[in-house]
């Protein structure tokens, strides 16, 4: 498997720490309530298709970055910094 | 009175030949990080090319040469290596002094290239890696900046507490080279 860094270039997955999903550049407010931080914590979706992942540059630049891949193909279909993804 | 003798990272382990590469420590003098503040980036290249007269290094690349190198060293970041930073770059950068923090060797000679073929995931032949490039990536499972300063000529930087690790990797690397002939 191979990503490719926005940075780096295309690199080898060695170099990559797996987050998990990118809900977490979706972090409900602080007062949000019990529904959306339970949701946000314990639910997540496990689809069979594409997916969007927050992997980290480890041993490379340093980056944080959001990585669609589709989980039936082991397609990766995008990578893009999770700083700009976010805004 | 007890009088304290500074130690280089590499110091008892280096230098190394072995077929026609040589393994030696790099003289690097300051190491400093230079992290540029949200928008500062122009404004930090600037300060930096008129107080050591180097550019700030856009990613994957170095500026400078042997003496006062700009090394990109990550997202957002730069090394200074070799002079004492000037003072004026800290209005536009967060600055940490690292001297002591990483071990620095070169790598050099023919063959260079193929030692580095057994160690990093990366393609650093002189086509697609040329002299002023740089990468952060690793070398076997240590994390690391590699630069190619001259045309048969490799910079690698890896923590401090890596040295010894560093060392034994790229020999066994270097051993493995020369055994093929
Ligand atoms: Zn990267």
């Amino acid at each position: 498997m191979r990503i490719t860094c926005p940075h780096c270039g295309e690199r080898d997955r060695r170099e990559f720490y797996y987050r998990g999903a990118a809900v977490d550049l979706d972090r409900p407010a602080p007062d949000a309530g019990e529904k959306a931080w339970d949701s946000f914590v314990y639910l997540h979706d496990n689809p069979a298709g594409e997916t969007r992942d927050l992997w980290y540059h480890e041993g490379g630049c340093g980056a944080w970055l959001v990585v669609t891949r589709n989980t039936v193909t082991h397609a990766v279909l995008k990578t893009e910094l999770a700083s700009q993804a976010r805004s | 009175m007890v009088e304290l003798l500074a130690t280089s990272p590499c110091e008892g382990l280096l230098p190394l030949c072995i077929g026609q590469v040589t393994l030696r420590e790099e003289e690097v003098g300051h190491l400093t990080s230079l992290a540029p503040y949200r928008g500062q980036s122009d404004a930090l290249s600037q300060t930096l090319h008129s107080a050591h007269g180097v550019a700030f290094p856009a990613p994957n690349r170095v500026t400078g040469k042997a003496g006062a190198r700009a090394i990109w060293f990550g997202r957002d970041q730069a090394l200074l290596m070799g002079p004492e930073p000037d003072q004026s770059l800290r209005a536009h950068a967060a600055i940490a002094d690292l001297s002591d923090g990483w071990a620095a060797v070169r790598l050099e000679g023919d063959g260079a290239e193929d030692v580095l073929a057994r160690l990093v995931p990366v393609d650093l032949r002189r086509e697609h890696f040329k002299r002023g490039h740089t990468i952060r990536s690793q070398i076997f499972h240590l994390n690391a900046s590699i630069s190619r300063v001259d045309d048969n000529g490799f910079v690698m930087l890896v923590f401090r507490s890596m040295a010894a690790s560093l060392v034994h990797d790229l020999k066994t690397a270097m051993e493995g080279v020369a055994a093929r002939g």
